[in-house]
Parts: C-alpha cells; structure tokens; sequence
C-alpha cells in the first residue's frame, strides 16, 4: 500500500498506479484542473493541477510538477500549498482567462460553471489583461445544443469526450495557435448519439443544453431530486430540475455499475413531454354527447369506483409504469384479472431473459461490466439506436485488449494521450450479426447482415464452436461458419466476454444462441455476462410481477367474463394489433385510461385519470440487468395529476376494498408488494424510509441558494403558501434541511462547498470513478443460482429463405423516434427523420421501386404509404419498417408484409 | 471533383502508409499544387477519397499553415517573425514590405501577385532576417535586397 505525504500529512493509500490529481481529490484537497476528467484521464495539457513534489525529507527546494501526470508512489512527498505552486495555478488560470469574456451574467454555465470553480479556487480575482480578445463565429449545433466559442478555454475535453471516447467523427479542433476552433467543417446537427455529454464535459459555457434555453433556470434555482431515465430498458441515473411547473434539464446523475458520468441525448433531451401542451391535467369523463369533458376528483372517483363495484373489470398494466403502479391495479382487480400490457411478443421474449438470467450460469452484465469487458459479440442488436448507453460502454469495451497491450510499454493506465498513441486503430475483438448496418461497425471488421433465423444460426454455431457439446448447426454457409469460428476462439482468449441480444429481432431463437454463447463459454471457464436489451424502462419488473396477456383480456371481454377495462399508463394500441386491440376497447362496456398524455387509447376512455410522469412521482422500475431503482418526485404538478398507485389506492378506499388502508403511503404498498411477489422482496432496500432523517432533518429539494421563493407566487397572492408536504420520501419541496450529503440514493444535486458544477461528484465518490459513498447503486433482484446446470437450447430455426411474393418487415428502431414520450419532445422531434421504407437494392429491382419512390407495404393488418430508402447492407427478402414513427406499430414485427409498387412521385 | 491527375498523384501517396487517411496532408498539398489552394469542396473531395469525414480532414488542413483554405496571390511571402529574425531586424522588413505591397500580414495584393504571411520559423536563424517566396529562401535580406528579390517574381 503505498504512503505519500500531502502538506506534510502523511495518507496510506489503497492502491499503486493512481495520479497524484485523483489522489488530491480523493482525500478531500481542493487542486484545481480542467483537462483531466475522471472518465478521461489525464492528458496534461491545461497546466492547472500544479503541485510541488520533493525528492525525499531533506529536500527544500522541490519542483513543479502536473499532479494529474505524476504517479502516486509510495514515498511521494508533495505540497498542495506551496507558495510557488499556488503562484503558478494562479498564473495560469490567469492566462486561460485572457480571451474569456466577462459574461458570467448571460452565460447558462453561470452557477455551474467549473471554470468559475477553478478560477476563484486557483485565486485568480483581477484581471490585468486590457486588450483585444479574440473573437470567433459560432455554429448552429443542431436543437441540442448552443455554440459560444469565446468562451473557450482550450482543454481539449470536448473532442477527447466525443471523438476519443463516444467515437464521433463529425467534430474536430480547427485552426492553430491562437484561433483554435472546436466544432464541426460546416454548421449542423451534431450526429453523435451522445453529444449532449458536451454540456457537461465542458467546463464553461461553450457547449450548453439548448432546450434548457427554451425556459432558462440557473442551477441554484432549480428544484431537483434523483430520478430515472424512462426513456429505454437501461435505467440510466439522472438528476431532473425543475421550477415554476416546469421540467427545466435533466443532468446525468452518476452511477458507477450503470451510466457513469453520461447520457444519451434521448435521455437528456427526451423530457419535453412532461411539460406538453396537451398533458391530462384534469380527469375527465365522457358526457351524453360522447366527448371527454373535465371534472371534478371527487366526480372521477365516485364514478370509477362505482363502475368497478357493479362490474367485472380487467387491469392492463404498463411496462412504462412503476412496480407500485402496476402492482396497485393488480390489487385493485385481482391477480387473476391482471395483464401485462405487454405485446404478446415481447413478453415472451422478455420471459425467456428472465428465465435464462434466473436459472442459468450467465449473469446480467451491468453497463460497467460491459464496458469493462474485452470482447463482445452483439447477436441482432442494433444497441445505438435501441439503447443508446450500452453502445458506449462497448465503445470502452473495444478498447480494453489494445489497452492492456499498450500497459506493457512503460505508461500509466490514466495517461490518456499516450494510450490512445500507442492504441492507433487496434480494437478489441467485436462481432456483429444484425439485419441492417450499426453505429459500431467502423470499429469492427466483423459484421454479419441477415435476417433473425440467420443471426441465431449464427450464434448457435459460436456456440458449438466454444463447446462442442452445445448443439451444431448444420448446412450454414462456409463464410458464416468461418466467421463463426473465429468469433468463438476470439471469445475464448479474451479475458471477460459480454454477449448482448435482446428484443428488436423479436426471435426467442436469437435470445437463446446468446444463452448458449454464453453459458458455453462459462463452461469452458470464461465468466461471460449476458447482456439483454428490453422494450422499455420497467419491462423486466412486469415480467417479474407477472399478469395474464393482452389476447387473453380481449378473449376476457369477449366471452363477457369482463366488461371493464382498467389501462394504466399504456396505449394498447401499440402494444397489439390496432384491430384487436380496437376490438378489446369497443367491446368493454366501461375504460378507465391512466395517462400522462392523449394516445389512440384515451380516445376510447369513458373516464381518464391524470397520471402523474417520473417527474411527479415516486416508484421503481427494474431495468434490463435486473437492477431495481428508484425514482423521486421532482416537483408537485400542477392540476389534479397524482401518481397513478394512489388514484388506484383511492378506487380502492372508495369502495371499501379489503387492504385498502395500505395504500395511504407509498412504503405500504412497496412492503406489501415485496411481501407478495418474492422475486421483488429487495425494493424496499433501495431508498432510506420516509421517515429516514439527518440530525433530525429531511433532505431539500431545493438549493440553500434558491432565490425568489418569496416571489414565485406574487402575481397570485403575496402571502408565501405553506410548501407542499412530502410524505412519501425524506426529502422536503424546500431550501430548508440537511445541508450536508445524504445518502447516495437521495442525492438530488451533486454540489459541495467551492464545487457548483457536477464536477462536484468527486465529493460523493467513494473514490474517483468508485461508487458514490455508502451505497449500493440499486439492488440487483436476478442473480444466477450457485450451481446452475447448463441445458443448452437445442432448437435451432431454419434458415431464412426470402419469399418472391412477401418481404420479412423488421423494425428499424430508431434512437429519435421510436421511443413515444421522447418524441414528443421538441427537440427530438426536429431528429426525427420521415417515415420510409428500408430495402435491399436486389428487392428494389425486382419490386421496380426506385429510391424515394411511394410503396404500399401491407404488414400486421395495415397499409403504410412509404417512399423506399435502399439500404445496401440488407438481405435480400428483409425490409425495415422505422418503429414508432407516425402510427407505425413495431412491437407485432418481424412480420411478412406485402407491397405494392405506385406510380407516384413522394414529395 | 478532384481531377484524374490528383486523384494519381494522391494514391501514390497513400501507398507509402498502412491507412490511406494518414496520406491527409500530402493529399491536401497535392490539391493545393494544382490549384493554388483548398477549397470546401477539395475538403470533401479529399475526405471521401481517403474514406475521412470532412471535419478531419478540415481539423488536419486548418491545423498547417501551409495549406490555404483561402484563394491566395501568385506567389506566398513567407516572411519570418519568430525572434532571431526579430532580433535581426526583421520589423524593418515587414514595414518595408507592408508600404512596398499595400498589405499587411495575411492579405494578397489587388492584382494578386503577392500574398504575405508570416511564418514561426522557417529554420534558418543563421541567416536571419530570412524570408521564404514560395519554394526559395533567402537570408540576411534587407530592403534593397528585398526589392530586388520581388522583381524575379511576377
């Protein structure tokens, strides 16, 4: 264990091969940087994290040295405090700041702002430079993000971010000398997946979150609380801020076995449709005139409850609500009368996850173990588009052999430059079978396009090939089978592999040659992980909680064993044949809607309740690795909205129903959950109780800085309302209570005295790039058993032979677009690209359709206008069907659809 | 479009390196031998043939000062302005050349004959005050031999 002395105290620390910038920050010194990024490492260039090292006790003299490029080794002897090193930090934020401007006032960084940290902390307080500063043109970003590169301090952070680290190849420092220039060859949107990072990577104001613009909050003004992303099946962390009712930014909110440090842009820039025009903000009820009209609370639930007493009702539950939504109506209708919500197909698939995560030897990977695992096989996943985050923790994973290769020159793991020198191009190995090319394919050579059938056989073969005892594939082509072979000896001589598959390919023959890679690789000793991408946020906590299908509650209301229909937060219209699931909601005689917005479902409610977003509520959501986690109530919405367990738990009390009392507290419902389902028996432990205080306090939404509290309701009445009450979680809607750090799971803000940016977090971390101080990052629910058997899946499909009179329609997901609530978001929407048909030039002319040209495609009983997009990559007889888009319904796809060539011209 | 004689003399380029993105620079000057200069549609031109974006190749053409992303005069002044050359008088030099010319550092004369641009060394501080016109060097200039020089230029 090596011991150094900082300013003469003397500290053990834990491990070697650290540097001195990460030692600092670790035990608490304030050393200011810019360059270095925990994420990053070090490069050195910034000249601002400044100590002094002494060569042994008797030296006096000791030298400058960059303590983010210096090892701490045992018997390191440096000075934080040294008068020449406090000098020279101060002299260098001074030149730093020469060209910065002074618009601290209009900048959306103010309050946030590293730079500001860094330059109070460095003790630069008076600017001598009185000349010229230089001035540059900004660029038009795209709707994400805002361009002021006067601002710019020249650390390199931002390219290293989305060049080196998410791997974009549309941005690039420009110029030289005194005119360097970080932005793109020509105006226009950003195409990295991830470039919203930027806002956070930058440590002033050149990169900022241009829909917070849109309604502009300063940091200290916002009220936050811990929240998690809805927005696909990865849970990553975030922190949400609002003020005056409205949604203002979501900031990533750092968690070491999920997202990290970052997001995706879905997820940052997703959140528009909590503040949509047309949320649900009053329950309403149909009239005599067969329109939805507003009414009263006490109206909706005199009315609801009634239904329920008189009628047989059914509950369809949502795989986009919380565990405590979905288990309410499973309370309120009984568990015989619950169903899923979930399309018949991705409900089978996600079971066959589940049961091959529960009983196999292959465990769930976490996003961290993705990333640090070293060879990856991605059998039918597109994961940029479908879950954006696990594309960046490959983008790590890839680099992690060529890393290990570059260690053995003599280099530190945190020199970042000096690794990415020695890597060049070399990648580790990646192989991956998809229908359609990927965001990853420019870092593999290893790419197979074909239809599902086709991916599976494929992955039963690497399966056979790692383990001959694993079931073989018979005819499959000599260039398959030798890629195949290769993928597998690859595997086998890596170190950790990651399988990943999941539900686009919607072919539980796919999920099972995953489990067989994997669980054949774990035989011949390799701890492989399984990594599952699922539909939504809580697909995995529904299908831990179980419930009848969506065919079997519209048989229900067939054969008159049900008459009312319960949905919470779901359009069903999505999640099944639109003429079925029509059919379900003509027939029943009474549909009670749950939702946030207007969808094709609400149009059939005869009463809709408004549910309350992630924003407004509190619940857990289980995510794709069986990890559940908590999300907080950000801020009281405005109009009668509620969280939808307690309208359920307020059905329940109207009618008097047995239990009912148990749902006048959100805790009582998670204790009786996890009373009543086993598999859920650990989401109790994820946050503290409500009752949970510090030194006798709650935990504050609001910063102590929060301004104009006073003032916030003076154009109604100068009176200050009494703040609402929480009773629900042991944080307060107020800028008064605990003032220090609470636990890691009731963060709201990462923030701590001389740290305004989230920068902050190295003040919650365990250490840096560990976990946050006492916590245990959610609660894994899926463990595999201690000594699991390994029953290889031995069903492998035959191969795909396209038909001449029908296309196989895949669904093409799309990261803006196919999610609904994030398309609602203005500024994903202004990503969205236009309906279109995807196909294989061969089909195009044997089809006579041209590029751009409208076809009918006939698929999943309806009839699509589309302009054909070629799409070089595609097997021949596979289409691509954008998902989401418009009215398109993915969740039913792959399906055979028919087309039809028109002679017309798309505009 | 890039011509076929760029397009050849590029390639013969790339194969000197295991990646043809690392022939960047020659491939811009190549363009640049041709045409004076480089303009936004070289930069894409050249950015598709090397399989590049044309931000890298834009990041790599903006980062040498040698590659003019701007149309420039029939000859480049390359006049040096790093300090051995400054202690030799090199400030004379360029009032001399700024009245001589009519422009300054970065500017090309209205019949485009000259461009003037400085330069941060141009390695030959033993003959300093040195200055470069397009492929030639020449030192211990003063006025009168500058004169004389810009003549042999038309």
């Amino acid at each position: 264990m090596p011991r150094i002395t900082i300013n003469n105290q003397v500290h053990d620390i834990p491990w070697e091969g650290r540097n001195l910038l990460e030692v600092c920050l670790d035990l608490g010194y304030d050393v200011p940087y810019f360059c270095w990024h925990p994420a990053m490492h070090s490069v050195g260039a910034c000249r601002q994290c400044a100590v002094k090292q002494f060569r042994d006790e008797h030296d006096t003299q000791g030298r400058i040295v960059m303590a983010c490029m210096t090892p701490a080794t045992d018997g390191t002897i440096i000075s934080t405090d040294d008068p020449e090193a406090v000098a020279f930090r101060r002299s260098v934020a001074e030149w730093l700041m020469v060209n910065h401007p002074h618009d601290c006032p209009v900048c959306d960084e103010g309050g946030e702002c590293h730079l500001q940290d860094m330059t109070v902390m460095a003790g630069h307080n008076y600017r001598r430079y009185r000349f010229t500063k230089r001035t540059f043109r900004n660029q038009d970003l795209g709707p994400f993000l805002n361009h002021e590169m006067n601002r710019c301090i020249q650390c390199y952070r931002c390219t290293r971010f989305y060049r080196g680290y998410a791997g974009g190849r549309d941005f690039e420092v420009l110029g030289w000398h005194d005119h360097v220039y970080f932005g793109r060859a020509a105006d226009g949107p950003l195409e990295s997946e991830f470039s919203g990072n930027l806002v956070e990577v930058c440590p002033t104001g050149v990169f900022t979150d241009k829909t917070l613009k849109e309604h502009y909050t300063r940091k200290w003004d916002l009220q936050t609380a811990p929240s998690i992303c809805v927005h696909c099946g990865l849970g990553c962390n975030i922190i949400a801020g609002e003020r005056y009712g409205v949604l203002r930014c979501i900031r990533s909110r750092y968690n070491d076995q999920v997202n990290g440090y970052f997001l995706c842009d879905r997820g940052r820039f997703g959140y528009g449709f909590v503040n949509d025009e047309e949320r649900i903000r009053q329950p309403l009820i149909r009239n005599e005139r067969g329109e939805l009209e507003p009414c009263t609370i006490e109206e909706a639930l005199w009315k609801t409850s009634s239904i329920l007493r008189h009628g047989r009702a059914i509950g369809i539950g949502s795989p986009r609500a919380s565990l405590e939504a979905n288990f309410s109506l499973r309370y309120l209708v009984g568990e015989e009368n619950f169903h899923h919500g979930m399309s018949g197909r991705s409900y089978q698939l996600v079971r066959e996850m589940l049961a091959i995560l529960q009983q196999g030897p292959a465990p769930a990977a976490s996003m961290s173990a993705v990333a640090q695992g070293d060879a990856a096989l991605l059998l039918g996943e597109d994961v940029t588009n479908v879950a954006p985050m696990l594309g960046l923790a490959l983008r790590q994973n890839i680099l992690r052999q060529p890393t290990r290769e570059a260690l053995r020159l003599p280099i530190h793991e945190y020199e970042d430059s000096a690794i990415h020198e020695a890597i060049q191009v070399g990648r580790g190995p990646l192989y991956i079978a998809t229908p359609d090319v990927t965001r990853l394919d420019e870092e593999t050579p290893n790419t197979y396009r074909a239809a599902p059938q086709d991916i599976a056989r494929f992955g039963f073969a690497v399966a056979h090939a790692i383990d001959p005892a694993a079931p073989e594939v018979t005819a499959l082509p000599a260039a398959v089978q030798e890629t195949a072979a290769r993928c597998a000896q690859d595997l086998l001589t890596s170190l950790h592999p990651v399988i990943v598959s999941g539900f686009t390919c919607g072919h539980p023959d796919v999920i099972h040659a995953a489990a067989n890679v994997a669980w054949a690789l774990r035989r011949r000793g390799k701890p492989a992980d399984l990594c599952f991408t699922v539909p939504e946020c809580n697909s995995l906590g529904v299908a831990l909680l179980g419930g009848e299908s969506l065919n079997a509650a519209l048989q229900a209301v067939r054969d008159g064993t049900a008459d009312t229909v319960v949905i919470l937060e779901n359009d069903i219209i999505r999640q099944m044949d639109v003429d079925l699931a029509e059919e379900l909601l003509e027939r029943a005689q009474h549909v009670i809607v749950l939702d946030h917005l207007p969808s094709p479902t609400t149009d059939y409610a005869d009463i809709v309740l408004p549910a309350a977003t992630f924003a407004e509520s509190q619940g857990t959501l289980v995510n794709n690795e069986g990890r559940a986690q908590r999300f907080l109530p950000v801020f009281v919405p405005q109009g009668d909205v509620r969280d939808s367990w307690r309208w359920l738990g307020d059905i329940m009390v109207m009618n008097g129903q047995r239990g009912c009392e148990t749902w006048c507290h959100l805790t009582g419902v998670m204790r009786l959950m996890a009373e009543t389902v086993p598999a859920l028996t650990g989401v109790t432990e994820i946050t503290p109780p409500p009752d949970f205080r510090l030194v006798g306090q709650k935990i504050p939404r609001q910063p102590h800085r929060y301004s104009g509290r006073t003032a916030i309701h003076a154009d109604r009445t100068v009176h200050e309302p009494r703040p609402p009450e929480e009773v629900d979680a042991p944080l307060a809607y107020s800028m008064e209570g605990y003032p220090g750090q609470p636990p890691a799971s009731l963060i709201p803000r990462f923030w701590a005295p001389g740290w305004n940016s989230g920068q902050a977090v190295n003040r919650y971390q365990s250490h840096i790039g560990g976990p946050l101080k006492g916590d245990s990052g959610g609660v894994r629910l899926i463990e595999p058993p201690p000594e699991a058997a390994i029953t290889y899946f031995d069903h492998i499909p035959d191969a795909f032979v396209p038909r001449e009179d029908a296309l196989l329609v895949m669904p093409d997901y799309l990261i803006f677009g196919s999610e609904p609530l994030s398309a609602r978001s203005p500024a994903i929407a202004a990503r969205t690209p236009r309906p279109y048909l995807g196909l294989a030039p061969k089909d195009m002319e044997r089809l006579g359709a041209e590029e751009g040209q409208v076809v009918a495609l006939l698929v999943t009983g309806t009839c699509y206008h589309l302009p054909v997009v070629a799409r070089p990559a595609l097997p021949r007889g596979v289409a691509m069907l954008p998902a989401g888009l418009g009215n398109m319904v993915a969740l039913g796809l792959p399906q055979w659809g028919h087309i039809e060539v028109k002679r017309e011209v798309w505009d | 479009m890039l011509s076929d004689t760029e397009r050849q003399e590029i390639e013969r380029e790339i194969v000197h390196y295991p990646r043809a993105r690392a022939a960047v620079a020659e491939a811009l000057m190549v363009v640049q031998r041709h045409r004076g200069w480089v303009s936004d549609e070289a930069v894409r031109d050249v950015a598709a043939l090397l399989e590049m974006t044309p931000d890298e190749v834009e990041g790599i053409a903006t980062f040498y000062s040698m590659v003019f992303r701007q149309p420039v005069g029939r000859h480049i002044i390359h006049l040096c302005d790093s300090v051995s050359c400054w202690i030799m008088g090199q400030e004379t030099l360029l009032e001399h050349l700024q009245r001589k010319l009519g422009i300054g550092f970065g500017e090309t004369t209205a019949d485009r004959r000259f461009t003037l641009i400085p330069a941060g060394c141009l390695g030959a501080c033993d003959l300093a005050p040195v200055m470069r016109v397009d492929d030639d060097l020449y030192g211990h200039l003063t006025p009168a031999k500058l004169d004389e020089i810009l003549e042999r230029y038309p």
